[in-house]
């Protein structure tokens, strides 16, 4: 119990601190930011625009606590400002738009990723005499060592560009209506191929060293090498014995390498122009749309934070040690 | 990659000088192959980025030759669409992108070990905040925190982003010094240091920081591959200065200019392969020290299974 209410804690706490960083950011950067970007919109927003502006970024006379309290207010409502560059649309429903795509994206390719990287560590860590275990972790290590966003823009020279037997970017092609019917799905899922590729290799050679490494460790123990002893079968040996313990480690590396996975993803999406959050934040970047990039920010701390709460749960259920408080939890 | 905690020490209590140390924790990376293959490419990159001035041919910013040229033999990696010689603004951006990675990696690595070290040597309301701190930065996502501190910089140096990848990316680090202090911490050795006396930040400095030398090794050499990555990301999405030459900005006008679709692969892919072997270079040398530091990884060790 006390480790859900530490981990429920540190989440609500980490919350805050990412809401109120994204309240601060703006108005601690050097030379006011917001006045810079005031005068520079001077004349090229409706008033209107250009009021809402002045009170989001605190150009008001209120006290900074005030601002700061009617900003809190304001997020709780789900008023989280209007966007500038589609004004008066508000940055909530654009994020709409551009969220499931994410979720979808990145979600799938993760957890594709997870599971074959896993099992492709377990297979390793028991053939450590062959050719795989010398050659599987340089090569993968390779692909770590490479920016996802190049390794994307390689997918789309040569599956795109060259062999076209994929699309150049975007999310669907411009003739299917998006909704749910199956052109649309189709065409969707065609889009997610590459990315989703991208983000696949990207995220591999983590789990898969991990796991190995995991394994390595895990066969050493004793309980392992007295089952060996024993006779049990290897195979019952390898998922039974060492590859369930082996596993939990990496549900931390995981909740740990969300943040690192949704950064790498904000990247790729960028170059397949792919319609989720990451080009979201890029083109709120591009187009100085202030209040779009601390939507954005803050709704992709939120799902990092959120997605992290719950594989934290989630161990504590596989973990008996960490609900008991048995170890050093 | 995982280093294994507190396993990671090497004989200790010994009568090892300092150098000794050093010159024994070197000696298997010239011993190991990867370590050795690994460490050519990084010294062939520093060489490039030391005398840029004379290798590369042309200057990199000289917008004078026919545009968007296939390799020849006067420019070997052709020229971009604005006609600069790519492979002079290859050897340019070698010096930006290895001393942001290096300068970034290395300072992430110091604010680290020093949050690491106070972490698990303060009592416990030190530990407690610090350690939240350290768990919030781990677990938000850094390159959206960095993008929406370049957004309101607006073209920042290449010198000015390492040193916010530095300021966002301690986390890791400060976590695996805390435990490897707090395992440390409890030795023998420690105690008797302490006992005679010694200040706590002595004892930090003289007792315990020694004996990370391995892990700080790897530290630097990982979050200078992360600070190499984070870089050329955000120079890609052309929050760095965009007249700056380094390989993040490189892919920045040739994605931008369209070069994945007039088919100038030669732009492109100079920058994206020089970024992954500078990588491959820190992942191999690393890769060497995880060998060593970890005995369980070592092939000998563990017992043939049948299975």
């Amino acid at each position: 119990m006390r480790y859900f209410i530490n981990r429920l804690i540190f989440f609500v706490l980490s919350l805050w601190a990412a809401v109120t960083i994204n309240f601060i950011l703006p108005r601690l950067m050097p030379g006011n930011p917001a006045q810079a970007m005031f005068a520079k919109f001077q004349g090229q927003l409706k008033p209107e625009a250009m009021a809402a502006m002045k009170q989001q970024f605190g150009l008001t006379d209120e006290p900074i606590w005030d601002k700061y309290l009617s900003y809190l207010q304001g997020l709780v409502t789900g008023d989280w400002g209007l966007s500038f560059a589609n004004f008066p649309v508000p940055v909530t429903s654009i994020i709409g738009h551009s969220m499931p795509w994410t979720i979808f994206l990145v979600g799938g390719a993760t957890v594709i990723s997870v599971f074959i990287g896993t099992a492709l560590g377990i297979y390793v860590s028991f053939k450590r005499q062959g050719i795989l275990d010398s050659t599987l972790p340089i090569s993968s290590m390779a692909l770590q060592a490479m920016p996802h966003f190049f390794v994307a823009m390689v997918l789309i020279f040569v599956f795109a560009f060259q062999l076209g037997w994929f699309p150049l970017g975007k999310g669907f092609s411009i003739d299917v209506m998006p909704g749910f019917n199956w052109d649309f799905i189709k065409s969707a899922l065609f889009h997610s191929i590459l990315p989703g590729i991208t983000l696949f290799f990207g995220g591999l050679s983590g789990w898969l060293i991990g796991m190995r490494n995991n394994m390595i460790y895990t066969l050493g123990e004793d309980y392992v090498v007295f089952a060996e002893a024993k006779g049990v079968h290897p195979s019952r040996l390898m998922f039974s014995y060492a590859a369930r313990n082996a596993f939990l480690p990496q549900l931390t590396s995981f909740a740990l390498a969300i943040g690192h996975v949704v950064s790498g993803a904000i990247l790729v999406e960028v170059v397949f122009s792919y319609p989720g959050i990451g080009s979201q934040l890029n083109d709120a970047v591009l187009s100085q749309d202030y209040p779009m990039i601390q939507a954005s920010f803050l709704l992709i701390a939120v799902a990092v934070l959120t997605a992290n709460l719950i594989v934290d749960l989630l161990y504590a259920r596989l973990d008996p040690r960490i609900r008991t408080g048995g170890a050093n939890s | 990659m995982n280093v294994e905690l507190g396993k990671t020490s090497q004989p200790i209590g010994k009568k090892h000088s300092p150098l000794n140390r050093i010159y024994n924790f070197l000696l298997p990376l010239f011993a190991n192959k990867k370590a050795t293959v690994g460490m050519i490419i990084f010294l062939v990159f520093v060489l490039a980025a030391i005398f840029e001035p004379w290798i590369a041919p042309y200057d990199p910013n000289a917008a004078i030759f026919p545009p968007s040229q296939a390799p020849t033999a006067e420019h070997i990696f052709g020229t971009t669409n604005t006609g600069k010689d790519v492979f002079s603004q290859f050897i340019y951006g070698a010096r930006s992108t290895i001393v942001v990675g290096f300068g970034a990696g290395i300072l992430t690595t110091i604010i680290g070990l020093t949050i690491g070290l106070i972490s698990g040597f303060a009592g416990r309301i030190v530990d407690s905040i610090l350690g939240f701190v350290t768990n919030l930065f781990l677990v938000v996502p850094g390159l959206a925190l960095l993008i929406v501190i370049e957004a309101y910089l607006e073209n920042a140096s290449p010198y000015m982003n390492g040193l916010i990848i530095a300021l966002t990316g301690w986390a890791w680090g400060a976590r695996v010094f805390r435990s490897m202090t707090f395992s440390l911490g409890s030795r023998d050795y420690v105690t008797a240091a302490k006992l005679s006396g010694e200040s706590n930040l002595r004892v930090m400095f003289t007792q315990i920081a020694p004996n990370m030398v391995s892990v700080i090794a790897s530290n630097i050499m990982y979050a200078s591959l992360a600070a190499i990555l984070a870089d050329s990301g955000l120079a890609f999405l052309g929050l760095e200065s965009v007249s700056s030459v380094s390989w993040g900005t490189m892919l920045y006008w040739a994605k931008g200019s369209g070069a994945l679709l007039n088919g100038s692969w030669w732009w492109f892919l100079p920058p994206g392969i020089g970024i992954a072997l500078v990588g491959m270079s820190l992942v191999l040398m690393n890769f060497a020290v995880d060998q060593i530091t970890n005995p369980r990884l070592r092939q000998q060790i563990r017992r043939k299974h049948n299975g």
